[in-house]
């Protein structure tokens, strides 16, 4: 058997995964489609799918809906990009100076369960209202894991690494950036991961309260109309946002560390 | 009698009166007791004794990752007080960064001293090409089997290329036959570099097939029992092993050492004992 056989399995292995991840939608769409014409789930509740993918048309071109996807996005994207600086240098700092773990890692980890979206009256009145209340609401929702998995990361580096750079007599700064940091990356990211979700939850979910801007607030106007369908069909322009994201991400990971 | 290391004589290595105290809830214990000991430039010397003779202890003094003994370590003369240059050291452990392919690795040193990019990539190809890894230069350690990563290791190690190369039981997690052509490879680089070597290992059988002298200690605290010469014609291979003088010197260190395993076997039982509350 040549070198390129398995090579050609294994592309025939991800199409075929691919072929049954999209069947799969497809079947459970049809299924969902059933049950809602024959009447055995209520489409006054769920719309049936038909009826979603014949809304996207009228979001499209008469809710805006790519400039609130930008919109929603661009606060996504301000709110990762934040997470990331602050929350790594946080997680270091935190790692390196273990008075300052002590001290805050409990209120940390209690901060990550914490409904911060709640506070999102005192954002209103720190920042107004205004794109930066729904970006800091999203930052501070999502900045927790991002710090608790960068210490872990750190600290979970495996010992003979860290010795294998002190046997180089590398500098503190060398070690971390040619040892610590990259060790620790896997587990930052899965931090980076949960931060953005919940900066997506936050974001989405301000945009609805106070009715500024972005997908979450067609997605309160159009369940205002009773739009079931566009409602429906905006939710999708979020899970969107979301894949785009984690697809970026993914690509950022495999750049910076390509193997495990 | 004379200091372990006198200015005069022409060790490259010496290691003189080392005591490394340990603070434990059981009370101090004394793991490693006034070890002296030299090597020349270019010889190979083994450290050998039973689990718990305090031998990775030793490695960590020599190599400057312990700083809390009493004793001195010196390099051609200069004391050392932390890791150095000079020393380079392969580990027990899988220790390659997986982030980066073989090359990398290999280039890491000659990275951290700011060798240009082409010059450092012509290195490592040497080095990796000495550990008998040409054509793995573009394989991350993942891709490649637990021997493989230690001659990477290996290879990263000598890119450095230190005065004295220390090795702290490199083959441990390996199986017998790969351990031995491991060691094959290992006497060929250290002959043709005319490597000055130090390592510490707990297997008679390696000790035997590489070194010029061993070193035999003493179960805890960890003390010279003797320095074995090993009179073998150079250069070696692994079909030493099976020469009638190779089987001697086996046999006389393990008379040696038959000992001190006995005694850290009978006192780790008794701690067992002591720590379950099963003594009767």
């Amino acid at each position: 058997m040549t070198a390129a056989a398995p090579a050609k399995l294994s592309n025939l292995g991800n199409f075929t995964a691919r072929v049954v991840g999209i069947g799969a939608l497809v079947l459970f769409l049809l299924v969902a489609e059933i049950l809602i014409q024959t009447g055995a789930i209520s489409r006054f509740i769920v719309p049936p799918p038909s009826e979603i993918i014949g809304s996207f048309y009228r979001i499209i071109t008469q809710e805006h809906v790519f400039s609130r996807f930008l919109l929603t996005a661009g606060e996504c994207l301000t709110a990762g990009v934040m997470i990331t600086v602050f929350g790594i240098a946080g997680g270091v700092l935190m790692h390196r100076f273990k008075l300052l773990q002590q001290a805050c890692e409990t209120w940390v980890a209690a901060m990550a369960s914490a409904p911060v979206v709640l506070m999102y009256p005192l954002f209103m009145v720190i920042f107004g209202r205004n794109v930066w209340t729904i970006i800091m609401m999203g930052f501070v929702a999502a900045l927790p894991p991002v710090i608790l998995k960068t210490i872990e990361g750190i600290a979970g580096t495996r010992k003979v690494l860290v010795n294998v750079g002190r046997s180089f007599n590398l500098s503190p700064a060398q070690q971390f950036w040619k040892i610590l940091f990259p060790a620790a990356l896997p587990t930052i990211f899965v931090g980076v991961r949960l931060g953005l979700i919940f900066a997506l939850i936050n974001i989405v979910g301000v945009e609805f309260l106070i009715n500024y801007g972005g997908l979450g607030q067609l997605i309160e106007d159009l369940a205002e109309r009773y739009d079931l369908g566009g409602t429906y069909a905006a939710i999708c322009f979020v899970i969107l946002v979301s894949v785009l994201f984690f697809m970026a991400l993914e690509k950022a990971e495999r750049w910076l560390r390509p193997v495990d | 009698m004379p200091a372990a290391g006198s200015p005069s004589d022409d060790a490259i290595l010496v290691v003189d009166d080392i005591v490394v105290r340990y603070e434990t809830a059981e009370g101090p214990i004394t793991a490693v007791d006034d070890v002296s000991f030299k090597v020349r430039p270019g010889e190979f010397l083994s450290v050998i004794g039973p689990s718990g003779c305090g031998k990775s202890t030793l490695f960590n003094v020599i190599g400057g990752l312990l700083s809390h003994h009493q004793g001195v370590v010196s390099v051609a003369g200069e004391t050392i007080s932390g890791p150095h240059q000079s020393i380079g050291m392969v580990f027990q452990e899988e220790s390659t960064f997986p982030w980066r392919t073989v090359i990398d690795n290999v280039a890491f040193p000659l990275e951290l001293v700011g060798m240009a990019r082409a010059k450092r990539a012509e290195r490592a190809h040497y080095f990796i090409a000495l550990v008998g890894l040409a054509g793995f230069e573009n394989r991350y350690p993942g891709e490649l089997s637990g021997g493989m990563r230690q001659r990477v290791s290996l290879a990263r190690t000598l890119a450095s290329e230190p005065k004295i190369l220390l090795m702290d039981e490199p083959f441990a997690a390996l199986d017998e036959q790969t351990r031995l052509l491991l060691g094959d490879k290992v006497l060929q680089i250290q002959q043709q570099l005319k490597q000055t070597t130090l390592l510490i290992t707990h297997n008679i059988t390696e000790a035997v097939q590489m070194s010029d002298r061993i070193l035999v200690m003493t179960y805890r605290p960890g003390k010279t029992k003797r320095i074995v010469d090993i009179d073998l014609p150079r250069p070696r291979t692994s079909e030493v092993v099976s020469s009638v003088a190779f089987g001697r010197y086996v046999a006389e260190i393990w008379s040696d050492l038959r000992e001190e395993a006995s005694r850290g076997m009978q006192d780790e039982e008794s701690y067992v004992l002591h720590h379950d509350g099963t003594a009767s």
